[in-house]
């Protein structure tokens, strides 16, 4: 049902003119951009700046919160995915998300990255083992657990959780991964291996990142975006967006005046 | 005036929180000596009776001798039946109100009910299930009816200790599994319901203790004055804890004579409740365990 080879093939996120309200407080004041396919997107701006409520709007989790209003179009590889008859867990196994603080089920190690492949309907055994492996290939983390799959999933580090977490959704093979502050929670060096895991998935995968931390996103992002009280103030290639802003709030955020 | 000889200018505030702890200390403990002199009373009034015949034995000599097994069983069998009736029914709805229904008209009706029927009093509930169990059914006098009007007494407990078990466990896991494409259904059975299942028993355990010691809604409903023999089905009338005390405390045939045999029947009727709730604890300290490791 996901188009992948229209003319949307280079972005693989499109909105245009998203407003979004919590009753009557207007979160979102009208975002139009497009987030290239195979290409990390960072999301950047003062907290309560709408960064991460524009984030989850790519995979509906804003309709759990009661009274949020949606305006405006979003496509994902080209449909548009408020439209009445889009099924939401099609659409988050295609878009999928790692959260702020690690999440893991209270299962073992292995059960956590097979949740997903079980409740989209996979039963074949052989199946499921070769994408758990795989998927903890992908998070970096197999060679830590591999002797250890029937382990509870608390018994890791927060780094490691967080790991198991990437490998959870990768399972499902998204096309999308959202990523809410993913590293915010953990160590300096729980979150260079992180950093440097989005690094390596970008070829399979289109990365949008929020975070706080404009040095990561530096590190790891193809193009930024700059967000403030609600609207899209700039987006541009990280790069030109650090180096040479061009809207005075962008620069005073960056150069660490507000914020 | 320095931190580090001891000497304060402000010692009100010490003396304030000394005191008010003091007081609050006290208190908690007497709470604990009602309960420990409840207990030594009664095991000091009841424990000459208390032999294995007395557990094992039917009442004899007008309840003034012989045991109260028929009573024990008649006990066993309300709590079971009670229970039967109310667990499913009551964690189904408490599911539905904490996972399913979104705040609002209904759920704060449905919330008003259950808590007004926590409130109801349990002579009420007697009444009510003599009129439709035992006459408008036909149970007659019957474990059915029995069974029916204590699962009715023990409903709002269950939905209420599911509907906390449910609200006390993290967002986090549920928003884990819907963003992993789980339905909300999926994310109930699979994730949050092995999470919340410890204290779901525990909160089913203690409401077998509250069943259990309750004499009221058995009182037009099932309960026997003397029945010497076992139940053979679930039709059958039988003898039960609660009101066996009341019966040879109040209007025995001879209740000078059964006094002992009163307290002795008190003494196993809170052992029982005190094993339930120990067992409630342990069970869900064990669970608690193994959900972790799974």
């Amino acid at each position: 049902m996901y188009n992948t080879d229209s003319k949307e093939k280079e972005y693989s996120i499109q909105t245009t003119d998203v407003k979004l309200y919590y009753g009557d407080f207007q979160a979102l004041k009208g975002i139009t951009m497009a987030m290239r396919k195979n290409q990390v997107t960072a999301f950047i701006g003062p907290s309560g700046c709408g960064k991460s409520t524009y984030l989850r709007c790519f995979n509906r989790m804003n309709d759990l919160i009661d009274g949020v209003r949606i305006d405006g179009e979003i496509l994902i590889d080209g449909v548009d995915i408020y439209k009445k008859n889009i099924q939401v867990d099609d659409l988050r196994k295609h878009v999928g998300m790692v959260f702020q603080k690690p999440n893991p089920f209270p299962k073992s190690i292995f059960e956590n990255v097979a949740y997903g492949l079980r409740v989209n309907g996979t039963k074949d055994k052989n199946f499921i083992q070769e994408r758990v492996e795989r998927s903890l290939h992908q998070a970096a983390l197999w060679d830590e657990v591999k002797d250890k799959l029937k382990k509870s999933a608390f018994e890791l580090s927060g780094g490691q959780q967080q790991r198991l977490c990437i490998a959870r959704a990768l399972a499902i093979e998204p096309s999308v991964l959202l990523m809410d502050e993913p590293a915010s929670a953990l160590d300096p060096i729980s979150t260079a291996k992180i950093e440097e895991l989005i690094y390596g998935l970008k070829k399979d995968y289109t990365i949008v990142i929020v975070t706080h931390n404009m040095q990561q996103a530096g590190r790891v992002s193809d193009h930024t975006a700059f967000f403030y009280l609600g609207e899209l103030v700039e987006f541009a290639k990280t790069k030109t967006l650090f180096t040479s802003p061009k809207d005075q709030r962008t620069q005073n955020y960056i150069t660490g005046r507000f914020g | 005036m320095s931190f580090h000889d001891g000497k304060s200018t402000n010692n009100g505030k010490r003396l304030a929180q000394g005191t008010a702890f003091a007081v609050f200390r006290a208190l908690s403990l007497l709470v604990v000596a009602i309960l420990v002199i409840i207990l030594a009373f009664i095991i000091v009034q009841g424990i000459s009776v208390i032999s294995w015949e007395f557990l094992t034995e039917m009442p004899k000599e007008g309840m003034t001798a012989g045991g109260i097994f028929p009573a024990i069983v008649g006990t066993f069998c309300l709590v079971a039946g009670s229970m039967i009736f109310a667990f499913p029914i009551g964690v189904m709805s408490g599911i539905y109100m904490n996972e399913y229904l979104k705040d609002g008209y209904l759920k704060r009706f449905i919330k008003l009910m259950t808590n007004n029927l926590a409130g109801v009093p349990s002579i009420v509930f007697g009444l009510f299930g003599m009129a439709l169990f035992v006459n408008r059914f036909g149970f007659g006098d019957s474990i059915l009816a029995g069974s029916l009007t204590l699962g009715l007494l023990a409903l709002p407990v269950v939905i209420r200790t599911t509907e906390e078990s449910l609200k006390a466990i993290d967002d986090s896991f549920r928003i884990g599994s819907l963003a992993l494409g789980a339905t909300k259904w999926q994310t109930t059975s699979r994730v949050v319901l092995p999470i919340a299942f410890p204290n779901i028993i525990t909160g089913l355990i203690l409401s077998i203790g509250r069943v259990s010691g309750e004499t009221a809604p058995i009182l037009f409903t099932v309960a026997a004055y003397f029945l010497p023999r076992l139940p053979t089905s679930i039709f059958d009338q039988v003898m039960a804890l609660p009101y066996h005390l009341y019966v040879i405390s109040t209007s025995g045939t001879n209740i000078e004579a059964s006094r002992a045999m009163a307290y002795g029947t008190a003494f196993i009727l809170i052992l029982i409740v005190l094993v339930v709730n120990l067992l409630a604890n342990w069970l869900r300290r064990y669970f608690a365990k193994r959900v972790k490791m799974n």
